[in-house]
C-alpha cells in the first residue's frame, strides 16, 4: 500500500493506539492536518496556544496513563511546545509532539517559520528525531512511543519536514519489537539487592516510606500498601505521589517536604530507615541536604539509575521497575510493629491538629483551605483534581486527600503556572467524564484562552479559581523573606464570571463559606460543558508550614497556634 | 580528580551533540573528549576525560538512547595515546636541537621549511606536555593536539554479550527485561 508520509503519521497513530490529539495547524504542517480527513477515527483538538497542546497531552498522558499527543506546525508553532515539553519531561510524563518543518531542502537557509526544534528540545526530552527519510517515518514513530512509554517515561518529540509527510512510498508497519541497542529498562532487582534490603527493614525501629511518583507510574500502590501494612510502616507522599497511596489510611503522614506536614518532616528526620519508593529526593522535599534524615539508613528503588546517590546518599540502592521488585521483595518480608514509633508521630499529628485552619472558627471569611476541605468533602475523596501552580497548589496538596492513583495531576518539578487548565482539558477529555481544575487567579490568567477550547469542544471541567489577587506564593516570599516589598504581585484580574459568560460558559462567584458546598455540588451537577466558580479568598492567608528554601527539613515555619494568634 | 571513561555509542548524526549538551547541562568539565569509528561501522567510540564524579557521569550517559555501553577504565591498565602536530620555527642554530628532541621522545618531523618544521609527536598525556614544554623556548608557532584514545591491555573489551546487557545503579546488577 503506498501512503504520503503524512498518511504514514496517521496510520502509525492508530496503530499505537491514539484516539485524540491535540493541536494547531500551520504551513510546514499542513500535509498531516490534511490527511486527517481520512482518518476520522483520531479526534483533533483545536488548541489556542501550542503550549495549550503539549499541557492537554501531558493532561491526558497523567490520567489515563497512556501516551499524550501534540501536533504542532514549524518555527513558532514548536517554540510554543517547549514549556509543556519541558514540565513533561520533569515530572516523567509520556508524550509525543510532532512538529513540521521546513522541506529538507530549506533546512538550514533561516526559511520562514524555520527554527531546530531538535536542538531547542534536546535537553528537555527524553529523546528526540528530525526525519529526513519517508521510509523511516514508520519505525521512528513506533520508536518514540516506546521510549515516550517505557522505562522513566518522558516527552518524544518527532521533526518532520514538509516533502516528508508529502513523500509517497510503500507502508510496512514495522511489527517486531522495538530493540535499541543503548535503552534496556531495567525490571527486577538481584538477589543480593533483596536480601540487602530485607536485613535493613528487619533491624529499623523507625522505618519511614517515602512514597514517589512511581508508585502511580508503575502501579506499585497495592504492592506498597501491602508493605506498609505488615510491617506497620508509615508513609509520607511526595507532591506527584499524591494518589498512590489511600491518604486516609491510618498509616499516612500526608505530603512531606517544604509544604508538607510538620508531622511527615518530623518523622523523616526521626526515621532510622528510609524506604524511599519511586522519587528522587527533590531539593523541595529534602530541604537541606547536610541535615536531611541523620539518623536513617536509605534504601532507593527507582527506575532511573542515575537518581542513585544523586542528591542523597544510600545504603541500599535497586534500579527497576518498583512493582516488579516489590513483587519480589513481599514474599520475604515479616509481619512487623512499630507502637513506640507510631505513638510517637501520632503526638505530633494532635500539634499539628490544633494549627490547622480548617479547625478554627474565622467567621465570615473565606479561607482557601476551606474551599478546598469542603471540596474533598463535597466531591466524597473522588474527583480528578488537576491544579495550576502556586499557594493553591500546596493547599490542594494539604487539604484534598486523594485515594486512587492518577487522580492529581499537578505540574511539580517544573512548577509552571498555567499548567492548569489546559492540563484539566486534556485530563477530562482523556477519561471522558468531569474534572476539577482548581487554580489560582495567576496562573490561569497565563493560559485562559483555552477556555475557548473548553467550550468548542464541551469539556465538563469545573474551574475552580482561588482569588486572592496576589501571586500569592510569591507575596508570601516576599513577606517572610524580602520584609514584606510586595512588588508586583498584587494583581488585578477581569470579573473572571463575565468572562466565563462571554464564552458561554456557567459560572458563578463564591465569597462566604455557606455557598462552597452549594456551589461545588451545582458544578458537579453539570455534566456536559465547563462550569467556572470564583471563590474570593482571604488576600494575606499563607501556607504552613513552610521549610525555608534550603533550611533545614525539621526548621518549619509552623502555622501560629489559636493562643498566639489572632489569624 | 580526573577519570577517564569509554563509551559505545550508535554511529548516527547528533550523538556526539547530545553527549557535549549532556556534559554542559549537567556541569560536567570535559577535559578531552575524542571520538571515532570502531570495527562495527554502526558504533562509535568516546574516549572522555573528566573532572568530575563518574558514576554520575556513566548513569546520566545512560539516559541517552544512542549510548550503549560506558566504562571507566581509570583504573584498568591501560594504553593511553595522544597525538600532537607542533609547528616550530626554525633557523640554521636551532633545527638541529628540534631534530634531537625528536630522538630523544621518538617524533617525526613531517614537514620542513627554512623557517619552521612541523613535529609529529605521539603517546600519553605526559609526555606530549613535556615535548611541548621542551620546544617552546625554540619557539612553537602553533600546535593541535587530538585529545587522548584508551583501549584497556590484555583481552578485556568493551560490550560483552553483544551490547546487551548495562550495568545500573552503582554498579549493582540489574536484570533486563
Amino acid at each position: 500500500m503506498k501512503l504520503t508520509g503524512a498518511e504514514i503519521i496517521l496510520e502509525c497513530l492508530v496503530r499505537e493506539g491514539v484516539e485524540i490529539m491535540f493541536g494547531y495547524p500551520g504551513g510546514a504542517i499542513l500535509p498531516t492536518y490534511d490527511a486527517m480527513t481520512k482518518y476520522p477515527q483520531l479526534r483533533h483538538v483545536l488548541v489556542r496556544h501550542e503550549q495549550g497542546a503539549a499541557h492537554m497531552a501531558d493532561g491526558y498522558a497523567r490520567a489515563t496513563g497512556k501516551v499524550g499527543v501534540a501536533i504542532a506546525t514549524s518555527g513558532p508553532g514548536a517554540t510554543n511546545l517547549v514549556t509543556g515539553i519541558a514540565n513533561a519531561m520533569m515530572d516523567s510524563s509520556p508524550i509525543v509532539c510532532i512538529t513540521g518543518q521546513v522541506p529538507t531542502t530549506a533546512i538550514g537557509s533561516d526559511a520562514f517559520q524555520e527554527t531546530d526544534i531538535t536542538g531547542i528540545t534536546l535537553p528537555i526530552t527524553k529523546h528526540n528525531y528530525l526525519v529526513y527519510d519517508v521510509r523511516e517515518l514508520a519505525y521512528t514513530i513506533r520508536e518514540a512511543f516506546h521510549i515516550a512509554r517505557t522505562g522513566r517515561p518522558g516527552p518524544v518529540l518527532i521533526d518532520i519536514p514538509k516533502d516528508v509527510q508529502n513523500a509517497v512510498t510503500e507502508f510496512v508497519y514495522p511489527e517486531e519489537p522495538i530493540e535499541l541497542p543503548g535503552y534496556q529498562p531495567p525490571r527486577y532487582a538481584s538477589e543480593e539487592d533483596i536480601a540487602a534490603a530485607l536485613r535493613l527493614i528487619e533491624q529499623a525501629e523507625r522505618p519511614l516510606i517515602l512514597a514517589g511518583h512511581g508508585i502511580v507510574m508503575s502501579g506499585a500502590g497495592r504492592e506498597v500498601l501491602e508493605f506498609a501494612e505488615r510491617t506497620q510502616t508509615p508513609f509520607a507522599l511526595t507532591l506527584l505521589g499524591k494518589g498512590g497511596l489511600p491518604e486516609t489510611h491510618p498509616l499516612s503522614l500526608g505530603m512531606m517536604g517544604m509544604h508538607g506536614t510538620g508531622y511527615a518532616n518530623l518523622a523523616i528526620q526521626n526515621a532510622d530507615l528510609l524506604l524511599a519508593f519511586g522519587m528522587r529526593f527533590d531539593d523541595r522535599v529534602t530541604g537541606n541536604l547536610k541535615t536531611y534524615a541523620p539518623n536513617a539508613r536509605k534504601i532507593h528503588i527507582d527506575i532511573d539509575s542515575s537518581e542513585i546517590h544523586k542528591n542523597v546518599r544510600v545504603d541500599v540502592p535497586i534500579v527497576g521497575d518498583l512493582k516488579a521488585i516489590l513483587t519480589q521483595l513481599l514474599p520475604h518480608v515479616k509481619p512487623m510493629e512499630h507502637k513506640a514509633w507510631l505513638a510517637q508521630i501520632r503526638d505530633w499529628m494532635e500539634d499539628a491538629d490544633e494549627r490547622d485552619i480548617v479547625h478554627r472558627d474565622v467567621g465570615e471569611r473565606l479561607f482557601a483551605a476551606h474551599v478546598i476541605h469542603d471540596m474533598w468533602k463535597a466531591t466524597g475523596g473522588n474527583a480528578t483534581v488537576v491544579t495550576d501552580v502556586g499557594q493553591h497548589q500546596m493547599w490542594e496538596a494539604q487539604y484534598y486527600l486523594h485515594e486512587r492513583p492518577h487522580t492529581l495531576i499537578t505540574s511539580g518539578g517544573l512548577g509552571a503556572m498555567g499548567f492548569g487548565l489546559p492540563a484539566a482539558i486534556g485530563a477530562s477529555l482523556g477519561l471522558r467524564q468531569p474534572v476539577w481544575a482548581i487554580v489560582g487567579d495567576g496562573g490561569f490568567q497565563m493560559t485562559m484562552t483555552e477556555l475557548g477550547t473548553a467550550m468548542q469542544e464541551r469539556v465538563p471541567v469545573h474551574i475552580a479559581i482561588i482569588n486572592n489577587g496576589f501571586l500569592g506564593m510569591v507575596r508570601q516570599w516576599q513577606e517572610f523573606f524580602y520584609e514584606e516589598r510586595y512588588n508586583a504581585t498584587p494583581m488585578l484580574s477581569p470579573d473572571f464570571v463575565k468572562l466565563a459568560e462571554a464564552y458561554g460558559i456557567p459560572a458563578r462567584r463564591v465569597t462566604r463559606r455557606e455557598e462552597v458546598i452549594p456551589a461545588i455540588e451545582w458544578a458537579n451537577s453539570i455534566t456536559d460543558c465547563p462550569t467556572l466558580i470564583d471563590f474570593v479568598v482571604e488576600k494575606h492567608d499563607l501556607v504552613y508550614p513552610m521549610v525555608p528554601a534550603g533550611a533545614d527539613l525539621h526548621a518549619m515555619i509552623r502555622r501560629p497556634l489559636p493562643s498566639e494568634d489572632s489569624i | 580528580m580526573k577519570r577517564t571513561l569509554v563509551a559505545l555509542v550508535e554511529n548516527k548524526p547528533g550523538v556526539l551533540n547530545r553527549v557535549a549538551s549532556l556534559f554542559r547541562r549537567r556541569n560536567f568539565n570535559i577535559d578531552s573528549l575524542t571520538v571515532g569509528r570502531t570495527e562495527n561501522p554502526a558504533i562509535s567510540r568516546m574516549t572522555i576525560v573528566v573532572e568530575a564524579d563518574a558514576d554520575k557521569i556513566r548513569t546520566q550517559l545512560y539516559k541517552l538512547v544512542n549510548v550503549i555501553q560506558v566504562e571507566d577504565v581509570t583504573d584498568l591498565p591501560e594504553v593511553t595515546r595522544d597525538l600532537a602536530l607542533i609547528k616550530v620555527r626554525v633557523d640554521s642554530q636551532t633545527r638541529g636541537e628540534v631534530v634531537q628532541l625528536c630522538d630523544i621522545f621518538r617524533a617525526h618531523i613531517v614537514d620542513a621549511t627554512p623557517e619552521a618544521v612541523i613535529v609529529e609527536v605521539t603517546g600519553d598525556e605526559d609526555k606530549i606536555t613535556s615535548m611541548v614544554e621542551l620546544l617552546r623556548p625554540i619557539g612553537i608557532m602553533e600546535m593541535v593536539r587530538t585529545g587522548v584514545v584508551t583501549m584497556t591491555r590484555g583481552d578485556h573489551v568493551l560490550s560483552p554479550n553483544g551490547y546487551k546487557m548495562r550495568p545500573s545503579g552503582n554498579g549493582y546488577r540489574t536484570n533486563v527485561l
